[in-house]
């Protein structure tokens, strides 16, 4: 096992351990795959990290979360139990799960599977040496590492990931269920890549889980292209319940092709500070993306939502709405971008971001964007920020309801507009159960799994039946 | 007769400006108190007062609620010990259901007396049975909290809630504004198909027609923050007659 040491993360530190561990690193790349790994490499030579002088990055603040030291595993790592991450699977729904243990692939029998409708599934590092060229034609072309300083990182160390490919006209009748699962004896520095092709006319059902297992520090940078070809429908799920301790910046490329259609739900019940970067990019007409984000945060937690969404194409329609709730000293940032392109006629852009904040040192740094270059098109934004309606209040305790939960009503249904999206029900039940039990501040990392799969339900102490709201 | 509530020198206020200025008033068990008034004199604020809306402040008198302190009661306490206000305005609350909304007060209210929660086929069967009590649209209670509600549900909807409640002392704040005149036959026939001699009404109203359908025991005129005059039901066929003027202290 190999594993370097970091006394802290900065750019001259990363550049020197690439140079030193380039040969590990590269050792299976194909020609065009090292190509990309060396571009990254120099982007982010001159890019760096970003800093808080960024307008992108000015209301979040890494400082904290470089200053620590960390253990950087260069190879995969050793000592999970695979049993864990199948038990993190969620009650009655059929889904095929994978797991990635600090960012490597976790191979459950085989690392790399193709299954007789062509759908093949595991390692990314192994995809690479199994499937050079199909590989090839997506890794690093989706995510644009010119720009950003973590995604160019990653581009340069990232070794392995989880791969799935949905050949054309496939429909995945089972869900596929990414569990990323941090655990390791000391602070721990993770770069792992997803590539997923969804061929036209495939359908996709993906949830993506992001998960602790202790309270260690952990500080994540993950890339995740997605590419969604022809008529390509993907229902797509992230969760991402992390400890206290962890950093996350999590960025996630999404193109679509002509008729493609995106669901995302970002739903965000824990972490440190929580960095997701959603890029959209709309290459053919006719294409539609709903992106959904829910996010509860509470102590010194911090959350921050970049979109950017890109209509370069004729007839696209993009949806966003994200909706959070902060409590205590929550800090949350929406960022979110629309570029409507002069040849984007037809476009129908909608975003909007609400937020409750629960206390007076809560606080949400909010900003929807619209930039259009075409007058052909409806676009709306919005922005709402601010306290439980005391009318609601009032009227919920008149009826008898105490102020608890009355609350917890009114946060809930808050909540429920995002929940209620979630279209495979045994998911939608469960994360109505964590939201409920989040709000009352009950859902903690437990000692075996932070989704409580492997201890038995805890019967919830909660008068409201949150499957009738 | 059991006397309910018995108010004494209230005064009350929003801010600095005093909004009663000294009401005094007496419900007995079994009886319907029908409260008119000009715009403004301070009807509504009579009834937040009673349900405990934090916003006004009580400068001076009391409110004895079945002989108790009505002041040391939360407004969930007042609320489980009976009290039930119709709103003029009800809330819209989105992504609340009634059905979910109303398990949950009538669950709290057991527990605060209690008793246990009512089962899951048990409560859906007292809904049925109150709404087809007070005439209510058998989907009304599938959706959000007055979500989108005309004006005529939502007051048909505050009706359902206090039926399901089965409070001791109703106080509808103007609930028959707006309404059609089947929207205000469902309003009343609440009232009456509710009325027993355990409990008692208070009804708010600009209009002298919703007391053709519910008839006062009792007709107070309330005009800038008193009570200025209370008789029986034909006192409000006299307001109908000659409006409040006559009423008004001669300057």
């Amino acid at each position: 096992m190999e594993t370097a040491t970091l006394d802290r993360i900065d750019r001259d530190r990363m550049l020197e351990l690439y140079r030193q561990h380039r040969e590990l690193l590269s050792a299976h790349d194909p020609p065009r795959v090292k190509a990309v790994r060396d571009e990254a490499f120099h982007a982010f030579q001159r890019l760096g990290f970003p800093d808080r002088k960024l307008e992108e990055w000015r209301n979040t603040d890494l400082t904290g979360s470089f200053g620590r030291s960390y253990d950087y595993p260069l190879l995969p790592m050793q000592g999970m139990d695979i049993q864990k991450v199948f038990r993190c699977q969620i009650p009655h729904m059929d889904t095929a799960i994978l797991g990635q243990l600090n960012g490597w692939f976790v191979s459950r029998d085989v690392p790399l599977m193709e299954l007789g409708n062509g759908m093949i599934f595991g390692s990314l590092s192994e995809a690479v040496k199994k499937y050079p060229a199909l590989v090839e034609r997506h890794l690093g072309r989706i995510a644009q590492t010119e720009k950003d300083g973590f995604a160019a990182l990653n581009g340069a160390f990232a070794t392995d990931g989880t791969f799935i490919c949905i050949p054309d006209g496939v429909r995945s009748d089972k869900a596929v269920q990414l569990v990323n699962v941090i655990q390791h004896p000391a602070n721990v520095f993770i770069q792992s890549r997803n590539l997923i092709i969804l061929g036209k006319g495939a359908r996709l059902t993906l949830v993506h889980c992001d998960d602790s297992y202790d309270h260690q520090p952990s500080f994540s940078n993950i890339v995740n292209e997605i590419a969604l070809e022809e008529g390509a429908f993907l229902d797509h799920y992230k969760l991402q319940n992390l400890n206290n301790n962890s950093t996350l910046v999590s960025s996630t490329w999404f193109q679509l092709e002509q008729k493609a259609r995106l669901d995302s739900h970002f739903l965000t019940l824990n972490g440190g500070l929580l960095r997701n970067n959603t890029y959209v990019t709309f290459c053919g007409a006719d294409g539609q993306a709903n992106v959904y984000g829910l996010y509860l945060m509470d102590r010194r937690q911090h959350i921050d939502h970049y979109l950017f969404v890109d209509h370069a194409a004729q007839g696209c329609t993009s949806r966003e709405l994200f909706k959070g709730i902060l409590d205590e000293n929550a800090t949350g940032v929406f960022n979110g971008h629309v570029l409507v392109r002069r040849q984007a006629s037809g476009t129908n852009a909608y975003q909007n971001n609400r937020n409750l904040l629960l206390t007076d040192t809560a606080r949400v740094h909010s900003k929807p964007f619209l930039e259009i270059y075409n007058d052909d098109v409806k676009c709306s934004h919005g922005s709402t920020t601010g306290q439980l309606d005391p009318d609601a209040m009032f009227y919920l305790r008149q009826r008898g309801i105490s102020e608890d939960n009355a609350r917890m009503l009114l946060m809930f249904a808050f909540a429920d507009e995002i929940v209620n999206r979630i279209t495979i029900d045994p998911l939608r039940y469960r994360i109505e159960d964590m939201v409920k039990k989040r709000l009352q501040g009950e859902l903690q990392i437990c000692e075996q799994c932070v989704l409580h799969c492997s201890t038995p339900e805890h019967p919830v102490e909660f008068d409201i039946d949150a499957s009738k709201i | 007769m059991h006397m309910l509530l018995k108010i004494t020198n209230l005064h009350a206020a929003i801010g600095d400006k005093e909004i009663l200025k000294g009401i005094n008033l007496k419900v007995q068990a079994g009886e319907v108190h029908a409260i008119m008034g000009p715009n403004g004199t301070g009807k509504s604020t009579l009834a937040s007062v009673i349900a405990g809306r934090e916003v006004f402040t009580v400068t001076r008198g009391e409110i004895l609620y079945k002989g108790k302190d009505l002041f040391k009661l939360s407004v969930e306490e007042r609320a489980r010990e009976g009290i039930f206000l119709g709103f003029q305005y009800p809330v819209e609350i989105p992504g609340v259901s009634i059905t979910n909304f109303m398990r949950t007060a009538v669950n709290e209210v057991r527990k605060y007396k209690g008793l246990d929660p009512l089962p899951a086929g048990g409560f859906l069967r007292l809904m049925d049975e109150r709404k087809k009590l007070v005439e209510i649209a058998s989907n009304l209670t599938n959706r959000s909290v007055n979500e989108g509600f005309s004006g005529g549900e939502k007051k048909r909807n505050e009706i359902f809630q206090m039926a399901m409640l089965d409070p001791t002392l109703a106080i509808l704040d103007e609930t028959d504004s707006g309404l059609d005149i089947d929207a205000l036959r469902v309003v009343a026939n609440g009232v009456n198909k509710l009325r027993t001699s355990a409990n008692a009404f208070v009804v708010i109203t600009h209009y002298q027609r919703l007391l053709d359908y519910i008839v006062p025991d009792h007709v107070h005129v309330l005009y800038e923050g008193r009570i200025v005059r209370s008789g029986g039901k034909e006192l409000a066929l006299e307001l109908e007659e000659k409006g409040y003027d006559w009423l008004k202290p001669k300057a």
